[in-house]
C-alpha cells in the first residue's frame, strides 16, 4: 500500500482523510511494515465503505487486513439505522458467523505428545472434515428451525456439551431476533448434512500447547498455565450460511439496481436496516449465527469426546467462543454519546474490554478472549479486550494472520506432502484429505502473526496473554 | 466447447476466468475454472448430465447466478463437473452439466467454494471479440 496517501495517526494507526464520496474518514491500524504490505486494494475497500449510507465514526481496517470482496478481510463498520444506515450482506460476508472457539483441556502438552499420533488419527477419524464430508445428523425440518433458533443452546439440548459453556460463547450461545422462516429451503437442504462438519479451505481443528504467557493475572484468570494443552476449532455456518449470503447478496445487488443506489463495489450490496430486505436479511444472518454457533457446539463436544477417550484425566472446559464474520447490534459512544449501531465486522473479532456488560460474570473483570488464529505450522495468539480505545475501534482486534499470497501461488510454491513432512519434523501433526488443499494453506503463504497482535496491542486494540504452539491439526 | 479458462491471484480467495468465442462460451469455461478451484478438471468424469436453469437481469449476476447454482449442485449432489453447455435466453440461462460423484481419495479437493461473489465481477468482449466472464468466488 502507498502510503503517502496516508495521515499517520500515531506509530500504530493511519487516517484515509474523507474525500469524494466517503462520508467518515478510513482508518487502519498496524505498524509501517504491515500497512506496506497490505495490498492498495484494502486502502480502496477501506474508501468504498465509508462511502455506504449511514455510516458512522469511520471506516476500520484491522492489523491484519487484506483484499476482500466488498469489504476488506479485517474491516469494521458501524450504521446507524435511525440515520439510514444499512446492513451488508457483503459485508458479513458467505461465512456467516465463521469464528474460533478454544478449549482448555486440563492436560499438559507432554500427555498431549505421549499420545499425538493416536490423538491426531482419532481426531481425523471422528471430525468430519474437508469438501463433501457429512455430519451424523440429519436434520429434518421441524428440527431445522429450532436449529436455527436456538444456536448452540438448541445442540446443548440435544445432547452436544454441557449448559455451563453457553455463557462461554458470544450471545451465550443463542444470537436473539433470528428469523428461520428468512432461511430459504435452498439453504436449509445445503445444511441438511453438514451440521458437525469442519468445511475446507482455512478452517481447520488445532491441539495447541501453550507456549508463552504475557499477562499473568489475565492468563491464570481464563485457566491458562505455560505448557497447557488446549484445542481450538475454526469453522463457521457450512452451506447453510453460504447460501444466504448468495442470495442475500443477490437480492441487495438488485434492489439497490432499483433504488439508484451507485455503489463504487457492486459487491458491497446493502439494503437500509429499516426495510422489508434489511429486516429479512438481519432475521436470516442471525439464524445463520445460531447455525454457526451449533455447528461449532458439535464439534467442540465430539472433540471432548475424543480427549476424554483417550485421557481420562482431561478436564475439557470451553474458554470461550468468538464470531468474526457478523453484524451485531452494539451500544457504542461517539461523539459524546452513546448510540445503538449495526456493526459489521468482516474477518475481525469483538475484543470487549474488563467490565462490558455483554461479558459473563466470570470474565467481566478481565475482558473477552480474543482468538487469534495463526497458519498450521506458526503460532496462535490468546489476546484480552482492552478498554481504553473500544470506543475507538468499536471493541474489534485483528482475527488471524491474513494470507501473505494467493492460493494460486502457494499451490504452485509447495506441495501438500511435503509440508506435511516438514511440520511432522517440527513435531505438528497434520491430517487433511486433500494434499492440494494443504499446499495452498501452507504455514509461508501467510503473515506473520505475531507482528500483527503485537500491532495490536499497540494501537490499544487487545492485549496478549498467551502464545500457543500447534500439536496436530485437521484440515478441511 | 474449449478449455480456455484461468485462475487470478486474490489476496484471500481465488478468481475464476473464462475465455469464448460466444459469451455462452466464456460462461462454459468460467464453470470449468470453477472447478478447478476445487480439483483437476481432467480428473473428472463427465458421466451424469444434471440440467440447470437460472436468470437475472444483467450478464454480470446472470454469470454470478451461473456460477452459484453450479456451486449449490457441487455441495448438495456432492458432484464435481467437468463439461458444460450453455445456452442463453433473455435474461437467462439454461444449461447441462456433466461431472460425477465427488470421490475425495482421487480428486483431492483443495477447497470448497463457498459462492461467486460480486467483487472484479465483469462480462464483456476483448478487443478482437474475443468474450471474457470473470469474478472472484469466495474459498
Amino acid at each position: 500500500m502507498e502510503l503517502s496517501r496516508l495521515t499517520q495517526v500515531s506509530d500504530y494507526a493511519w487516517r484515509i482523510e474523507p474525500e469524494g464520496a466517503m462520508r467518515v474518514p478510513g482508518l487502519i491500524y498496524g505498524d509501517q511494515d504491515l500497512l506496506e504490505e497490505m495490498d492498495d486494494k484494502v486502502y480502496e475497500q477501506v474508501r468504498n465503505v465509508a462511502c455506504l449510507p449511514g455510516i458512522v465514526g469511520a471506516s476500520l481496517a484491522m492489523p491484519d487486513a487484506h483484499w476482500g470482496y466488498g469489504f476488506p478481510i479485517g474491516g469494521v463498520a458501524a450504521f446507524d439505522a435511525e440515520a439510514g444506515g444499512v446492513i451488508s450482506a457483503g459485508g458479513v460476508g458467505f461465512d456467516i458467523s465463521c469464528g474460533v472457539r478454544t478449549y482448555l483441556t486440563g492436560l499438559s502438552s507432554e500427555a498431549v505428545k505421549s499420545k499425538q499420533q493416536l490423538l491426531a488419527d482419532r481426531l481425523f477419524a471422528e471430525i468430519p472434515a474437508g469438501l463433501g464430508s457429512t455430519g451424523r445428523i440429519r436434520l429434518d425440518e421441524a428440527s431445522m428451525t429450532a436449529m436455527l433458533a436456538g444456536g448452540a443452546a438448541w445442540a446443548v439440548g440435544e445432547g452436544y456439551g454441557r449448559e455451563v459453556e453457553l455463557q462461554r460463547i458470544e450471545e451465550q450461545g443463542l444470537m436473539r431476533g433470528a428469523d428461520p422462516q428468512a432461511v430459504s429451503q435452498k439453504a436449509r437442504r445445503r445444511q441438511r448434512d453438514e451440521m458437525g462438519t469442519l468445511g475446507s479451505g482455512n478452517h481447520y481443528l488445532e491441539v495447541q500447547g501453550v507456549a508463552e504467557i504475557y499477562d499473568d493475572e489475565v492468563a491464570r484468570g481464563f485457566g491458562l498455565r505455560l505448557g497447557d494443552a488446549v484445542v481450538t476449532i475454526h469453522c463457521g455456518s457450512r452451506g447453510l450460511g453460504h447460501q444466504i449470503g448468495t442470495e442475500f447478496l443477490r437480492d441487495m445487488a438488485l434492489a439497490d439496481a432499483e433504488l439508484g443506489l451507485a455503489l463504487p463495489d457492486r459487491e458491497l450490496a446493502c439494503a437500509p436496516v429499516n426495510s422489508p430486505l434489511g429486516q429479512r436479511y438481519l432475521g436470516a444472518m442471525r439464524a445463520g449465527i445460531n447455525c454457526a454457533l451449533a455447528n461449532r457446539q458439535i464439534i467442540g463436544h465430539l472433540t471432548q469426546q475424543v480427549i476424554s477417550g483417550l485421557f481420562p484425566q482431561a478436564e475439557p472446559a470451553l474458554l470461550f467462543d468468538v464470531s468474526h464474520n457478523t453484524c451485531k447490534v452494539e451500544v457504542h459512544e461517539l461523539e459524546g454519546r452513546q448510540r445503538e449501531l449495526y456493526v459489521h465486522r468482516k474477518g475481525a473479532t469483538r475484543a470487549f474490554g474488563p467490565g462490558h456488560p455483554d461479558l459473563p460474570e466470570s470474565l467481566r473483570p478481565l475482558g473477552q478472549p480474543v482468538l487469534v488464529g495463526g497458519s498450521m505450522g506458526t503460532e496462535s495468539h490468546i489476546l484480552v479486550g482492552a478498554p481504553e480505545r473500544q470506543a475507538r475501534a468499536l471493541g474489534s482486534a485483528c482475527h488471524g494472520a491474513g494470507r501473505r499470497m494467493s492460493r494460486h501461488r502457494a499451490a504452485k510454491l509447495w506441495r501438500g506432502r511435503q509440508v506435511i513432512d516438514e511440520l511432522a519434523g517440527r513435531g505438528i501433526l497434520v491430517r487433511s484429505p486433500s494434499h492440494r488443499g494443504v499446499a495452498e494453506e501452507a504455514p509461508g503463504a501467510y503473515k506473520d502473526v505475531a507482528a500483527i497482535v503485537i500491532a495490536a496491542e499497540r494501537a490499544g486494540l487487545a492485549r496478549r496473554v498467551a502464545r500457543l504452539l500447534p500439536l496436530v491439526c485437521v484440515k478441511g | 466447447m474449449t478449455d480456455s479458462w484461468e485462475h487470478f491471484a486474490h489476496d484471500a480467495d481465488i478468481g475464476v476466468r473464462g475465455f469464448g468465442a460466444t459469451m455462452a462460451e466464456a460462461f462454459e469455461n468460467a464453470a470449468v475454472a470453477l472447478t478447478a478451484v476445487v480439483t483437476e478438471p481432467a480428473s473428472v468424469a463427465p458421466e451424469v448430465a444434471v440440467e440447470l436453469a437460472c436468470a437475472a437481469p444483467d450478464r454480470e449476476l446472470l454469470l454470478a447466478e451461473w456460477l452459484n447454482a453450479l456451486v449449490y449442485e457441487m455441495a448438495t449432489r456432492r458432484m464435481l463437473f467437468r463439461r458444460f453447455r450453455v445456452q442463453l435466453g433473455v435474461d437467462s440461462l439454461r444449461a447441462t452439466a456433466w461431472g460425477e460423484s465427488l470421490d475425495v481419495a482421487r480428486h483431492q479437493p483443495a477447497a470448497e467454494v463457498k459462492g461467486a461473489t460480486l467483487t472484479a465481477l465483469s462480462v464483456g468482449q476483448l478487443a478482437g471479440g474475443r468474450w471474457c466472464a470473470q469474478c472472484v468466488v469466495d474459498v
